[in-house]
């Protein structure tokens, strides 16, 4: 079993499954909190079901753990098959996955208690920061390891994604996870203020540029093209955008801290990458959809394409949306309105979870020794579901953050406030309410979605999985 | 910023805007025996996986180009490189924001001057001041809401501005020296007087307030409170003193809570009240019209 003839089916399986589970809790809890925003009164007195705990679990939870579990799956399959080997470094791909989830655990456990570092998207103290840098270290170790003894020549270009989220990651974490530990539960940021939030939004917008986008690539790169059964329309695009995204990303955090006490430079130096990004985020969205021209009517009728495809024009929005708001002008308007929390769902929900249920569709009959899903009606019905859901969650934060926004700047004729704070919030409850529609709606889906894999996986049997690695090609 | 640090941010943006360039040119160079256009490079992965030679579409390299060079533009125009300020001469703190204020201050400081030389009293209760009246409850609604409430009805540590009850005092001049140039209230925490002596005490301050609590505590308490140092701010008759901000204690409203647990907190802990001064941020015609709308809510 363990031996060079077959690839490590298991650690994929396993993190193929966990990703569905993470995705299910995750999702859970975030419609937890929407429906709080919506009924301020809902969980009153129970501190650990307090919005402010709850809200680093879901973005940890969703992120993390569903994200984070369906990079480590697909990575670890598309590396095996893609450089025909079997994944190096033996034990350490099972220590990766039993990490990652002590990791998981250790976050719902200790969010909702209220310990945090309070840094967004770093919420977890310091301990489980270096356990974190421990798995991530076993996992460069294991990609790098794989692609270091591949037995063919080239390194397909999914894999320079995957490879540059890793990267990055371990740098982005390792820098901002810096901490002065005063106890077991609490550390303090080893950066003093100004510094502290660039850093922090340094590290902050990298996870969006190379957790939420790199590695989806890399994803996107495998599972659009074999879906498709058609050559990735641009090897040269692939080329430029790539190089392009990974320099270019590096320095647009501070388009969050816009005003501020960052100084002038920075907030310019964020912005304009910011915008110099577009293209080459489009690059991505361009060689995902032309590679299905001449196979367009596949869409009709296979909706794990579906999924992919339409995940591709999610992403495009939202990476055009991006540099939009990092324009100061823009940016005046938006900043700290529900246009933010839209801007994000649209790439959370539309570009990056629905990549991932695409991915997840196409290998579970893989990895369980079938030929396709439980049922093809059901993933048509979780597309459609969770289109409708994110459709109805970014428009109803949209029009709930432009209104935000020009209420929040409304003046009178001498000059004060035309409104109150809590008028605008007052205004945008229908929204909440819209919102949380949206989102009971997209986690529906993950529900279906665990019917069908689990009818799946029940019907198949792990052993029958085609694990064999074939032989080395004669060049 | 050094002279070194700012070479450096020159040197790393400029490198990475020409690397796109660069990037951009070498790419799109053909190469002896690469495949031709619209074909397949010839690598295969994974069985079927492939790639085909196409060009870069021309549509998207505009897009490319057009950003580029808008984000040179713009390093030239605003800070970005360093020290290099851009040719506008641009700043958000220096140039922005002082021209903002200052087109603010030529547009709207007459609208608020016109009502200087009114008295407080006037601009609060006489019908044809309906408008400053108004004027004032806007600028509440900007600078003061926030702790003390849309309405004006406080919250637990920030004072209830309409029930006549002044911890500072409720004339005019009062209420625009409150505004004007905030306050500090202090009450200083007793723990060290021990558990069993601040129980009598909150009870006897309860029965201060005309609540039926315990009658053998309140006797004990009385003793305590004019043995252990409350009288030198709260008076010896507990109605306190307007000019420390020493809550009176005999008209059962309570800023920081009115339960047994509440008022126990507050002698074990002590209580800080923060009102920060306005006269800097708003000037003194905004201050003015302020005080005649808090000075008219507590006369409505």
């Amino acid at each position: 079993m363990e031996s060079q003839t077959t690839y490590n089916y298991k650690v994929v399986r396993q993190f193929a499954i966990m990703t569905v589970v993470w995705g299910i809790v995750g999702m859970l809890v975030g419609v937890i909190i929407a429906a709080q925003l919506a009924l301020p009164t809902l969980t009153d007195g129970i501190s650990w079901l307090s919005y402010g705990r709850l809200r680093p679990l879901h973005t940890n939870a969703v992120i993390f753990a569903f994200g984070g579990s369906a990079l480590f799956a697909t990575s670890y399959y598309v590396v095996q098959r893609t450089c025909q080997t079997r994944l190096f470094g033996g034990p350490l791909a099972a220590f990766t996955f039993w990490g990652w989830m002590l990791i998981i655990v250790l976050a719902a456990v200790t969010l909702p208690l209220g310990i945090t570092s309070g840094k967004e998207y770093a919420e977890l103290e310091w301990p489980i920061d270096l356990l974190i840098a421990v798995v991530w270290v076993a996992y460069a170790i294991v990609f790098f390891g794989t692609i270091a003894t591949r037995k063919v020549k080239h390194i397909y270009v999914a894999n320079w994604f995957y490879g540059a989220f890793i990267l990055t990651i371990a740098v982005l974490h390792i820098v901002n996870s810096a901490f002065v530990p005063v106890s077991l539960t609490k550390g303090y940021s080893f950066y003093p203020g100004a510094i502290d939030a660039m850093v922090q939004w340094w590290y902050g917008h990298n996870a969006v540029g190379f957790f939420l986008t790199a590695g989806f690539l890399g994803m996107m790169y495998y599972f659009v093209p074999k879906q498709a059964g058609r050559p990735v329309y641009s090897y040269r695009l692939s080329v430029v955008h790539f190089w392009a995204l990974i320099s270019t990303y590096m320095w647009a955090g501070p388009h969050h801290l816009h005003y501020t006490a960052l100084p002038d430079w920075a907030q310019s130096m964020g912005m304009i990458f910011s915008l110099i990004l577009l293209a080459p985020s489009w690059g991505g969205m361009i060689n995902g959809i032309m590679t299905l021209s001449g196979a367009w009517h596949k869409l009709r009728t296979d909706p794990i394409l579906k999924f992919l495809i339409v995940s591709l024009s999610f992403y495009g929005m939202s990476t055009f949306e991006g540099p939009m708001m990092s324009i100061k002008t823009v940016n005046a308007l938006s900043h700290y309105t529900d246009w933010t929390v839209g801007h994000v769902h649209s790439g959370a929900l539309g570009w990056v979870a629905m990549v991932s249920i695409g991915a997840i569709y196409f290998l579970i009959p893989k990895l369980f020794g079938k030929s396709e899903m439980y049922s093809n009606k059901l993933i048509e019905v979780h597309f459609w579901i969770s289109t409708i859901g994110v459709v109805l969650y970014i428009a109803a934060m949209w029009i709930a953050g432009v209104m935000q926004g020009l209420m929040w700047r409304a003046v009178n004729a001498d000059g004060t406030l035309t409104y109150s704070f809590i008028e605008s919030v007052e205004r945008t409850y229908p929204f909440y309410y819209v919102r949380l529609l949206g989102g009971a709606l997209f986690l529906t889906g993950m529900f279906i979605m665990a019917y069908n894999v689990w009818k799946t996986a029940a019907a198949g049997n792990a052993k029958d999985a085609d694990d064999a690695i074939p032989a080395p090609a004669a060049h | 910023m050094s002279s070194f640090w700012s070479g450096w941010i020159i040197v790393l943006t400029v490198a990475n805007i020409l690397g796109c360039f660069w990037l951009i040119w070498w790419t799109m160079r053909r190469r002896a025996g690469e495949a031709a256009q619209g074909d397949v490079t010839g690598h295969t992965w994974d069985g079927d996986l492939q790639e085909y030679n196409n060009p870069l579409p021309r549509w998207w390299l505009w897009l490319f180009y057009i950003t580029l060079f808008f984000g040179a533009g713009y390093l030239a125009l605003y800070p970005g490189l360093g020290n290099f300020g851009g040719v506008l001469g641009w700043s958000s703190t220096g140039s922005q924001y002082k021209a903002e204020m200052e087109q603010a201050a030529q547009k709207y400081d007459p609208i608020f001057q016109q009502y200087a030389a009114v008295a407080v009293a006037d601009l609060a209760s006489k019908p044809e001041y309906q408008e400053a009246r108004d004027m004032g409850k806007r600028l509440y609604l900007t600078y003061c809401m926030q702790c003390h409430g849309s309405d004006a009805g406080g919250a637990r540590g920030f004072p209830n501005l309409t029930d006549g009850d002044w911890l500072w005092g409720g004339t005019p001049e009062q209420i625009q020296v409150s505004i004007a140039n905030g306050r500090v209230a202090v009450m200083p925490a007793h723990a060290h007087l021990g558990e069993e002596k601040v129980d009598i005490l909150a009870n006897y301050v309860a029965s201060l307030a005309g609540r039926s609590v315990d009658a053998a505590k309140v006797d004990a308490g009385k003793e305590a409170f004019m043995t252990s140092g409350c009288v030198a701010c709260h008076g010896v008759d507990g109605k306190g003193n307007q000019i420390l901000g020493a809550p009176n204690l005999t008209d059962d409203i309570w800023l920081y809570g009115a339960s047994m647990g509440a008022i126990k907190q507050t002698i074990n802990g002590g209580r800080n009240g923060v009102m920060p001064p306005h006269q800097d941020l708003l000037g003194s015609d905004k201050v003015h019209l302020l005080t005649a709308y808090i000075y008219s809510l507590s006369k409505s």
